[in-house]
């Protein structure tokens, strides 16, 4: 089965609009249908009770190469993405060195592109070294051969308006967009790391309040609109940040904005046994802001999910609370978490799914080639889920290098069944095929 | 019990068991030989993250009297900047053989982390703003003396709240024997999510310091340190003094049978006058010697009268 890129998946439930099956030839989706005419000796998929969905796309990846390859590789985060459902992530910036010059960012691209297992599309630094000083160079990592389009501190708010102002003018010359990871560095300081609220007040932990992310969320929208550029939200978390954007977008902004797996899932209630794999920036919220995300995401004012997958390697997250790394494992629960939260509860389709985690998604990053949805012609990205099955994550079985999985022991319902990119098959029955 | 981590661990009967107990020990404090047979053979580390010479102090002399090994390990600095993670450093000294640790930590959450990694005792000696669980046993024992109970009788608590781990045992524990707390702070120095707290946990708040003393049966004035004024939660030291200490004006409101504690090291002139602290209702030095007596019950229940615990 190693490179064929022939197959006839048969009987998936296309996008959750009835059972089709799917003609994959040279890559492309040649037709879908029933009774298709099928040629002689293709590879036959039996996709009957299985959802196919268009390939996904994330927004927010850390794949922490150069720099940690202990924690994660391009290689292993790229299988843990096939894993999960994808064909297309961004890398984020915040590697050692920084991506944040067009060499960089082309190096990143190619070593993706050598592992092959998803699109590895690099996201580049908005400042030098992410330092929030001095505007690293966007203009050549968007002509250079990874033609970066998004472009974020992510892990750090670019905090400076004039900065950022200057950053979302700059990036209109190339149809660019700035990610920006709202948390206002006064109100939420570095040692921030739990809700700011009950919870918080009763561990004692330094608490990261909802109007940090606020404050600036509605600040970016007026600088977006005064500059008329486009401007991307990451990890949207609170109800107050839902609030601004469906005010903005209301008046027509340009703003677009992602929600993670675990701030749809996971309350901040979590923290009490101060457990370090719980630690992740913006912090798990209350039930609340929990409600609001699911909503926006519903009715279309968060435009996309986006993992955020962090991993880190255990030593880094054996420390006290207050010590330990920020982030957690995501791409290859976030499937499985949308299904549990949105889709089975009744409350978005499998359309508006594929739109949230496919189309819109390359659309903020203005990547043409994937998110055009199945149908005929459009390259063969597919992801076939099994909505029937129920896991009990267990945290050893990940592709990851990094064991902080926060939905270890949970249980979801919904499993990656498997992935396509361009035809080729990256991942099936729990095996990654390099 | 296996560890002393929250004062949530203690059910009522078994913080009146402990108190009990420091009762006898501290009758030990006063003969020529203060020394018991209770725990010899029995190693104890003070582990300590971060610099307490009372606390220590008070472990080290609890931990003598009952002729238990006591060694002190000082692991100052967090262990992140030595590159060597909490979960290594605590699993090297467990190593050695030891039966108890005592840990004090600058950040919250890290003695119930450890007790999750080892197999032997643990005590919380203070982490982070987070909790001190003897240090509201002793504030317990000091208060019960004079009072007689703590049932029904109302323990106002003033200062930084937000900062401080005594408040947090000292409102679990209050509680479980009995009493009614009233929390006294300027609202930057109120925990966060405090009126939901207060109200789940039946405990008033009030940024009144003059209207709550006149109806306290004990007051327990927590330090201030001045670094806070840099995060803006009070402008001067001055202006803190005339809201929230305990001046000697005030000590007209307080009624003639009230005991005034605090945690030291306490803040002259700050959070509380040479009045307060030296008058005849201060029970500062009893709070001090209380400690040595209840740390010793502890370390007695968790590690005499349960064998095999320091497996």
């Amino acid at each position: 089965m190693a490179s064929t890129t022939d197959y006839l998946i048969t009987g998936a439930d296309v996008v959750g609009s009835g059972a089709a099956d799917i003609l994959v030839r040279d890559g492309r989706i040649a037709e879908i249908g029933t009774g298709l005419d099928v040629p002689s000796g293709i590879e036959r998929v039996d996709a009957d009770g299985l959802v196919a969905l268009p390939g996904l796309v994330d927004l927010h990846t850390h794949l922490r190469e150069p720099g940690r390859e202990d924690a994660e590789t391009i290689r292993t985060g790229s299988a843990a993405a096939a894993a999960g459902g994808f064909t297309a992530v961004f890398a984020m910036a915040n590697t050692n060195p920084v991506t944040d010059t067009a060499e960089a960012a082309e190096r990143i691209a190619e070593l993706g592109e050598r592992v092959g297992l998803v699109d590895v599309h690099p996201v580049g630094a908005v400042t030098k070294s992410l330092a929030g000083e001095e505007l690293a160079e966007l203009g050549l990592m968007a002509r250079s051969r990874a033609q970066v389009r998004v472009f974020s501190d992510d892990g750090k708010c670019v905090h400076d308006a004039r900065l950022m102002r200057r950053a979302l003018e700059y990036v209109k010359a190339f149809d660019g967009v700035v990610t920006q990871h709202a948390q206002d560095p006064l109100l939420a300081d570095g040692s921030a790391c739990c809700h700011e609220g009950e919870v918080s007040g009763r561990l004692g932990l330094p608490g990261w309040p909802g109007v940090a992310e606020e404050v600036i969320v509605a600040r970016d929208v007026m600088l977006a609109r005064h500059t008329g550029s486009r401007v991307h939200i990451a990890h949207a978390s609170t109800a107050g940040t839902v609030e601004v954007l469906r005010w903005a977008k209301s008046l027509g902004i340009d703003v677009t904005a992602e929600v993670t797996p675990h701030h749809l899932m996971l309350e901040t209630d979590l923290l009490a046994g101060y457990d370090p794999v719980f630690k992740v920036n913006p912090p798990l919220r209350p039930a609340e802001d929990i409600e609001a995300v699911r909503e926006a995401l519903a009715d279309g004012t968060i435009d996309a999910v986006a993992t955020d997958h962090a991993p880190h390697a255990r030593h880094d997250k054996e420390h006290a609370f207050a010590d330990a790394a920020f982030g957690m494992l995501g791409l290859e629960q976030a499937l499985a978490v949308l299904h549990t939260t949105m889709v089975e509860p009744g409350r978005m389709t499998w359309a508006q799914v594929a739109e949230a985690t496919s189309a819109r998604p390359a659309r903020i990053a203005r990547l043409t080639s994937q998110g055009g949805g199945l149908v005929a012609g459009a390259p063969a990205n597919i992801t076939l889920f099994d909505p029937a099955v129920t896991n009990v994550v267990d945290r050893e079985e990940s592709k990851s290098l990094s064991r902080n999985n926060p939905w270890h022991g949970h249980t979801l319902k919904g499993a990656v069944a498997a992935t396509f990119l361009r035809g080729r098959r990256t991942f099936a029955n729990g095996e990654v095929h390099q | 019990m296996k560890h002393l981590l929250s004062a949530a661990d203690l059910s009522r009967d078994m913080a009146g068991q402990i108190l009990e107990t420091a009762g006898a020990m501290h009758d030990v404090q006063n003969r020529e030989v203060k020394k018991l047979p209770a725990l010899r053979g029995r190693t104890v580390v003070n582990l300590f993250f971060e610099d307490s010479t009372r606390t220590r102090s008070s472990f080290e002399i609890a931990g003598k009297w009952l002729s238990a090994d006591v060694i002190n390990v000082s692991a100052k600095g967090s262990s992140v900047s030595k590159g060597e993670s909490l979960h290594d450093t605590v699993l090297t000294v467990a190593a050695m053989g030891v039966d108890g640790l005592v840990i004090r930590h600058m950040r919250s959450g890290a003695p119930l982390q450890v007790s999750q990694w080892v197999d032997c005792m643990v005590v919380n000696a203070g982490d982070g703003t987070h909790e001190h669980p003897t240090q509201a046993l002793l504030d317990a024992y000091t208060m019960q003396a004079q009072l007689g109970t703590l049932e029904g009788k109302h323990v106002v608590i003033v200062g930084d709240l937000t900062h401080s781990r005594v408040v947090r045992s000292n409102l679990i524990l209050l509680k479980t024997l009995g009493a009614h707390v009233t929390l006294v702070a300027p609202p930057t120095l109120m925990p966060s999510g405090i009126a939901a707290w207060a109200g789940a946990d039946g405990f008033e708040t009030s940024y009144d310091l003059d209207a709550v003393l006149p109806h306290a049966d004990a007051v327990m004035m927590l330090r201030v340190q001045r670094e806070r004024m840099s995060g803006g939660y009070f402008p001067t030291p001055r202006e803190y003094t005339v809201g929230y200490g305990l001046t000697r004006d005030r000590l007209g409101l307080l009624p003639a049978h009230a005991v005034i504690c605090h945690p030291g090291p306490m803040n002259r002139g700050l959070e509380i006058s040479p009045d307060a602290a030296d008058e005849a209702r201060s029970k500062v030095l009893d709070q001090v010697s209380a400690g040595v007596a209840v740390r010793m019950s502890v370390l007695y229940h968790l590690l005499a009268s349960n064998e095999g615990a320091g497996a």
